[in-house]
C-alpha cells in the first residue's frame, strides 16, 4: 500500500456513487486504518456523471481537495468512458477497475493494471437489479487489497442497516461472487 | 493490515467513522437541547433531518418543531429561548439570509441561541456548493461565530458553543462547511452523555432571565437615542470578554474529554518556529494547507498555518502573539466584501495594523467561490506569490 491511497469512483446518478465511496472508507477504517469519502456533487440528478472519493492512509488524512491524481480508478458505468475524460490524472500505476465484461474501447489498449468485474450481470443475477456500486466493491478488494472482505461485509451491515436483513444479505452475497470471480 | 499509527488514550471515547453531520446530530443529542425548529435546505439538511429521525424513534425527547420558513425556525428557537429554554436550529445560503432580521434580534436580546451554519455560497446565480459568503453577511450580529477544520473540531465547537452561550448570554453560530465537512465520512469521536454532563450542566437559567408570568419581563423594547447605544457598547464589550471565557472553558473541555490538543480554541499555529511566510484561513481550508506544507520539505521549514477557530469575537491579540513583522502573510478566504477585499484580510490587516516595523506584506487571496475546488497546486502558487510586491487582492483558482 502506498501512504496515501486515492480512488476516484466515476458513475451516474442513482448508481450509488457515493455511497461506494463511504463503504471503501467505512471497510479501510474497520481494518485500522485512517480514512476519508467525500462526494463531488454535480447537477442532483438521475443519469448525470458524478465521482465520488476515497482516501486511505496510516496517517491522519487532513486534505480536503478532489482527487487529480488516483492511485485507484473504479468506473461503475462503462458509457463514460466514451465520452469526457475520466482517465485524467491516471499513471501507469494507476489500477482501473470497469464495470465491464472485457476491453472493447481503443483508449484503453495500452493501459497497464486494468482490472474487468462484470458487476451488472452479478447484480441482475444476485440482487435483482443493475445497481453495481456494492458489486464492484468486491473486486476492488480482491483487486487492489486495500480493504479486507471481512471488513468490507460489515461496512455494508453497518451502511445498509435501515435497508433490511434481506437487501443487507443480497449485497454481501453479490460482493463475495465478484471477490471469488 | 497493517495497524493505524494514530494510537488513542482510553478514555478518549470510541472513534467512529461518520458523515459530518451526523456526528454534529449526534453531538446535539447528547447535549439534549428543549427546543429545535429548522427549515431543511441543502447543505445542511442531513443534520436537522438526522434529529428529526432521532425524535421520531424515540431516541430523544426534545420538541422538533417542523417552521414553514427559516425565518419561522429562528423565531421560533428566539420564542422557545426567551421562555428558558435550550434549543439548537441549523441552517445554510439563503436560509441564512431569511433568518437575518432574526439573527440580529436573537443577540440584540442576549439569548443563548445555538446554530450551525453548513457553509454555501448565496445567489444569484445560484450556488449550492460550499463558501464562506452566508455567513459573512451576518458576521457583525452579536453571534460568536466557531469555524471548525474537520468534524471533531464541528463537534467539539458545538459542545463548547452551548457553555459559552449559557454562561455569558450570547449566542453562538457554528460554521462547517457545506459537503467539504457535512457530506465527508471521516473519523470522529462523539463525547458520550456522561462526558457531556460533566463539561456542561442542565441549563437553569436565573430568575428574572426569560419569559414569566411570575416575573413579568420585556425582550427587545424600544429604546431611545439615550439607551441604545451602550446596548450595542455593552454588547461588544461583552463580545471581547467572551474570549477569556473561549479560551478557559475550551481547556477545560479538553481535558474533561481526555483530548490533546494544544491549542486554545481561538488560533491555532501549526508550522516553523520563524516562518518567512503564514498563511491565515478558516474552515476545512486548513486541511488542504496543512497537507500541502507538511508534504513538501521546503514548505514545512518556511511556512506556517495559523487557523483561525474563533472569528467573532476577533482574536486580534492572538494574532499579533503568532504573526511578526518581517513574516508575509497570505489570507486565504472562501468570501468578499464585493468592492472591498477580504472580511477576514480586514480583520487581519486591522489586528496588524498597531504592530512596530512591519516591513513584510499582507495580501489577500479569494479562493473557493461556489464550490471551486481548491487544490495543493493552488496553495503553492499563492505561497509563491505571497512575498512578491504586486496587487494585494487575486482571485485564485
Amino acid at each position: 500500500m502506498n501512504n496515501l491511497e486515492q480512488i476516484r469512483i466515476h458513475g451516474r446518478g442513482g448508481q450509488g456513487v457515493v455511497t461506494a465511496a463511504e463503504l471503501i472508507a467505512i471497510a479501510a477504517f474497520y481494518d485500522g486504518l485512517e480514512a476519508q469519502a467525500f462526494p463531488n456533487f454535480g447537477v442532483e440528478r438521475t443519469g448525470a456523471p458524478i465521482q465520488a472519493y476515497a482516501r486511505i492512509s496510516k496517517k491522519k488524512i487532513t486534505t480536503r481537495e478532489q482527487i487529480y491524481e488516483p492511485t485507484v480508478l473504479i468506473i461503475q458505468d462503462s458509457s463514460l468512458l466514451d465520452s469526457g475524460n475520466i482517465l485524467a490524472g491516471i499513471s501507469d500505476k494507476t489500477k482501473i477497475i470497469i464495470n465491464a465484461k472485457e476491453n472493447r474501447w481503443d483508449k484503453l489498449k495500452n493501459k497497464k493494471n486494468l482490472y474487468f468485474s462484470p458487476a451488472t450481470e452479478i447484480a441482475l443475477e444476485m440482487i435483482g437489479k443493475n445497481i453495481v456500486n456494492t458489486v464492484i466493491l468486491g473486486a476492488f478488494a480482491k483487486y487492489t487489497k486495500l480493504v479486507s472482505l471481512a471488513s468490507l461485509k460489515k461496512a455494508i451491515e453497518t451502511k445498509f442497516k435501515d435497508k433490511g436483513e434481506e437487501i443487507v444479505a443480497k449485497n454481501i452475497k453479490a460482493i463475495e461472487k465478484a471477490f471469488l470471480k | 493490515m497493517i495497524k493505524n499509527k494514530i494510537t488513542k488514550k482510553a478514555d478518549q471515547g470510541k472513534r467512529e467513522i461518520l458523515e459530518g453531520s451526523r456526528a454534529v446530530a449526534l453531538m446535539i443529542k447528547n447535549i439534549k437541547p428543549n427546543v429545535i425548529s429548522a427549515y431543511p435546505i441543502t447543505p445542511q439538511t442531513h443534520i436537522v433531518e438526522d434529529l428529526a429521525k432521532m425524535k421520531a424513534n424515540g431516541e430523544a425527547d426534545y420538541e422538533y418543531l417542523r417552521a414553514e420558513s427559516e425565518f419561522a425556525a429562528a423565531s421560533i428557537v428566539l420564542g422557545a429561548s426567551a421562555a428558558g429554554a435550550r434549543v439548537y436550529s441549523a441552517t445554510s445560503s439563503q436560509g441564512l439570509l431569511l433568518m437575518a432580521e432574526v439573527v440580529h434580534n436573537i443577540a440584540g436580546m442576549r439569548l443563548p441561541v445555538v446554530m450551525t451554519c453548513a457553509n454555501r455560497a448565496i445567489s444569484a446565480p445560484i450556488s449550492i456548493w460550499n463558501d464562506h459568503s452566508d455567513v459573512m453577511n451576518i458576521k457583525d450580529s452579536g453571534f460568536i461565530q466557531f469555524f471548525a477544520s474537520d468534524s471533531q473540531e464541528a463537534v467539539n465547537q458545538h459542545l463548547l458553543a452551548y457553555k459559552i452561550a449559557e454562561k455569558q448570554g450570547l449566542p453562538v453560530m457554528v460554521n462547517m462547511d457545506g459537503f467539504i465537512l457535512t457530506h465527508s465520512y471521516e473519523p470522529v469521536i462523539i463525547p458520550t452523555r456522561a462526558k457531556v454532563k460533566k463539561f456542561l450542566p442542565d441549563y437553569k437559567p436565573a430568575k428574572g432571565t426569560y419569559l414569566d408570568p411570575k416575573n413579568p419581563k420585556t425582550f427587545g423594547a424600544f429604546f431611545p437615542p439615550a439607551y441604545y447605544m451602550e446596548t450595542r457598547e455593552n454588547l461588544h464589550q461583552d463580545l471581547i470578554k467572551s474570549l477569556e471565557l473561549i479560551k478557559k472553558e475550551y481547556a477545560f473541555m479538553i481535558k474533561t474529554l481526555g483530548f490533546n490538543n494544544k491549542d486554545n480554541g481561538l488560533v491555532e499555529y501549526l508550522g516553523p518556529k520563524n516562518p518567512k511566510i503564514i498563511l491565515v484561513a478558516l474552515g476545512s481550508l486548513n486541511g488542504t494547507i496543512l497537507e500541502t506544507i507538511t508534504s513538501d520539505k521546503k514548505l514545512k521549514t518556511s511556512v506556517g498555518l495559523l487557523k483561525i477557530k474563533t472569528y467573532r469575537p476577533f482574536p486580534a491579540q492572538e494574532i499579533i502573539k503568532v504573526i511578526k513583522a518581517k513574516t508575509h502573510v497570505a489570507v486565504l478566504e472562501k468570501a468578499i466584501s464585493l468592492g472591498q477585499a477580504g472580511p477576514l484580510y480586514n480583520d487581519v490587516v486591522e489586528a496588524l495594523s498597531g504592530q512596530k516595523n512591519r516591513s513584510a506584506l499582507i495580501k489577500n487571496y479569494i479562493v473557493g467561490l461556489g464550490g471551486r475546488d481548491i487544490s495543493s497546486e493552488i496553495i503553492k502558487k499563492i505561497i509563491i506569490d505571497s512575498p512578491k510586491k504586486n496587487a494585494s487582492l487575486k482571485f485564485y483558482g
